[in-house]
């Protein structure tokens, strides 16, 4: 197992921190698909889908939406 | 009876045989000159990018038994069935703020496991063996599900024989093969085979969805056949919507599953092996169509109760399979060798996560039991060796599971997998994040959710069995007067978060030793190429040289 080294740490550039604003919008893909009322009914229908399936299915959008939009805003400036 | 089925008994064996070969082969692919290490054996050597990252954890996370349960839950039970969509969308965010943050640190000390991270973050090595021991228990089940997935299609091209023995011998030989090949080529196996099986689902459902519904008459008529079913069965908590007593249900199970789901030892294996941070936050934004196709995938039940599926009967008389709706659905719908190609797809579907899921049980044993009870000097080559045979010793439990066990009994088990796996959350996901809890603390907890969670489970009741009849617990039993039910992990969770927090300020205000904290803040956010990683040259050399704790 690999202890603490004695040495001092280093603050090393290639070091993201992932102290940003911008994280607390992964909430919104966590909450909303959690809550019943949104999609828990029938109409209106999509294709022939009830609302139940088909709003359930655009919240996956949602998720990718905002995991691109958080990683596009945090993600390391200048060496990548 | 299975000569009826023999196009697609060729086409399914081809395939197989094909992937095997693929698995043998991986052990060259991307291999560095030492395969006795346990970062190359059991993480691909840390060093997988987006594309591979992306099939990996893919093909980790949606099994075989996924591809088969969902649906047949559908088939069953209907929108309670679906909670596997909003399941797999919140897991993303999860891991993406969580799980980056171990890979750092497990990056910067050489951490294999969650149960290293917890020894060193803790300094208790009696909490990271019950974290180990937790992550072997709970993984054994889901390994010996995957051979359901399989032994489902088998069971549909007629592949079954009059005792015990007959009827499991094509999946003893399958996991023979897996056995084989995980033994020589670790995590690099699966991660190659991980492109043959996704591609080989993707093309099956993306004609399925497209070809069944002008089939049957379009997605109206589909739903309509399903409403129908389910308006005429007895069990009130049917249906193609939810009612007032199964949402708590819903939400609850979707939310427990996420979060146990990513503390399950295999997902974080797939994870650690990618190699940079950028690979996974990338990853996590684009693993979500994977999602998608399980959503279309759970409507697979609604397309088999359109198209009059009748299930095969189970194992005890009287009882009917509902795992085999899927596989009969597209023996009926398709051409022989097209059902062929989606057998092979749900065949190899189980070889990609079994293979991670004894490879991360494997590396728990070796890390965490070996290395830390039985010999504290084991060089790198030794953990290696260990962990292969281990692997070994994984898969042929698993597969004495479903010979000797009723595999309902599995199915089980994996249900109460879940449950002890989400006692692990205080532990592992939490402290990522604080050392606020006290490591006795964390063990009382962890006995407190556990003991919880197995009570609860035991009183649930279905209608073919008194105990461990499912995993939504009724609230009345807690004296509340209503028929909702809730999912017992979140509940148990809870309740084991509860009991750490009491006990932490007990031990605090009795100011009992904590230990030494072996991580430093900076450590959750290191990023490959961080100066105090030292990466390649130095696990190659003499291990003597290696810090030990």
């Amino acid at each position: 197992m690999a202890a603490p080294e004695p040495e001092a740490p280093t603050t090393a550039p290639t070091r993201a921190k992932d102290h940003s604003p911008w994280n607390w919008l992964l909430f919104i893909p966590i909450v909303v698909p959690l809550i019943p009322v949104f999609f828990n009914g029938d109409s209106p229908r999509v294709f022939g889908f009830p609302r139940f399936y088909w709003l359930q299915l655009a919240f996956i959008l949602l998720g990718v939406g905002t995991t691109t939009l958080v990683y596009q805003m945090t993600k390391k400036r200048g060496d990548s | 009876m299975w000569r009826d089925h023999l196009t697609e008994i060729i086409v399914f064996s081809l395939l197989f045989l094909l992937v095997s070969a693929m698995g043998f082969v991986a052990a060259r692919w991307r291999a560095p000159k030492d395969m006795a290490h346990l970062d190359e054996w059991g993480l691909g050597g840390r060093s997988f990018g987006g594309w591979i990252t992306w099939f990996l954890i893919g093909g980790d996370l949606y099994t075989a038994y996924t591809f088969v349960a969902v649906p047949a839950l559908m088939f069953g039970a209907g929108a309670a069935g679906f909670f596997a969509v909003p399941y797999t969308i919140v897991i993303y965010p999860l891991v993406f703020l969580v799980l980056v943050r171990l890979w750092s640190v497990s990056h910067r000390h050489g951490f294999v496991t969650p149960a290293d991270f917890v020894r060193n973050r803790f300094d208790s090595p009696v909490l990271a063996l019950l974290i180990a021991i937790t992550g072997i228990v709970a993984t054994m089940p889901y390994i010996a599900l995957q051979l359901i997935g399989i032994e489902a299609v088998l069971k549909t091209m007629g592949v079954t024989g009059d005792n015990a023995l007959a009827r499991h011998l094509p999946i003893i030989i399958a996991f023979a093969i897996l056995a084989a090949y995980t033994y020589q080529s670790g995590l690099r196996a699966p991660a190659l085979i991980a492109f043959v099986k996704d591609s080989l689902i993707y093309i099956v459902i993306l004609v399925a969805v497209i070809y069944l519904p002008y089939k049957l008459g379009g997605w109206g008529d589909i739903f309509a056949a399903a409403d129908a079913k389910f308006d005429a069965s007895p069990n009130p908590n049917d249906g193609i919507l939810l009612n007032g007593n199964n949402q708590l249900q819903y939400v609850t199970l979707a939310l427990g599953s996420a979060l146990a789901l990513f503390l399950y030892p295999h997902s974080i294996t797939g994870v650690l092996a990618s190699k940079n941070r950028d690979v996974i936050k990338r990853n996590m934004s684009a693993l979500p169509a994977y999602s998608l196709l399980l959503g279309l995938i759970a409507l697979l039940g609604y397309m088999a109760i359109a198209a009059g599926v009748k299930p095969l009967p189970g194992n005890s008389a009287g009882s009917v399979d509902n795992n085999t709706i899927v596989p009969l659905l597209f023996d009926q719908q398709f051409p022989d060798w097209f059902a062929g190609v989606a057998y092979a797809a749900i065949g190899i579907g189980a070889l990609v996560p079994a293979a991670i899921m004894s490879i991360a049980a494997a590396n728990l044993f070796t890390r965490n039991i070996y290395k830390e009870y039985l010999k504290r000097d084991a060089s790198p080559a030794q953990e290696a060796n260990v962990s292969k045979i281990t692997s070994l010793v994984v898969k042929v439990g698993a597969v004495a599971c479903i010979v000797f066990l009723d595999p309902q009994f599995s199915i089980d088990l994996q249900l109460i997998g879940g449950v002890i796996i989400l006692q692990t959350l205080p532990a592992v996901a939490l402290g990522l994040y604080t050392r606020w809890f006290h490591r006795t603390g964390l063990i009382v907890g962890w006995v407190a959710g556990m003991g919880l969670g197995m009570w609860m489970l035991y009183q649930v009741a279905s209608p073919t069995r008194k105990h461990f009849g499912g995993s939504a617990f009724p609230l009345s039993e807690f004296g509340f007067d209503t028929t909702r039910t809730i999912y017992v992990g979140i509940v148990a969770v809870a309740v084991n978060l509860a009991v750490a927090a009491l006990v932490t300020l007990a031990l605090r205000a009795a100011k009992v030793d904590e230990g030494v904290d072996g991580t430093e803040p900076d450590d959750y956010f290191a990023d490959e190429g961080d100066p105090r990683v030292t990466p390649g040259t130095d696990r190659d050399a003499d291990s003597a040289r290696e810090p030990v704790a």
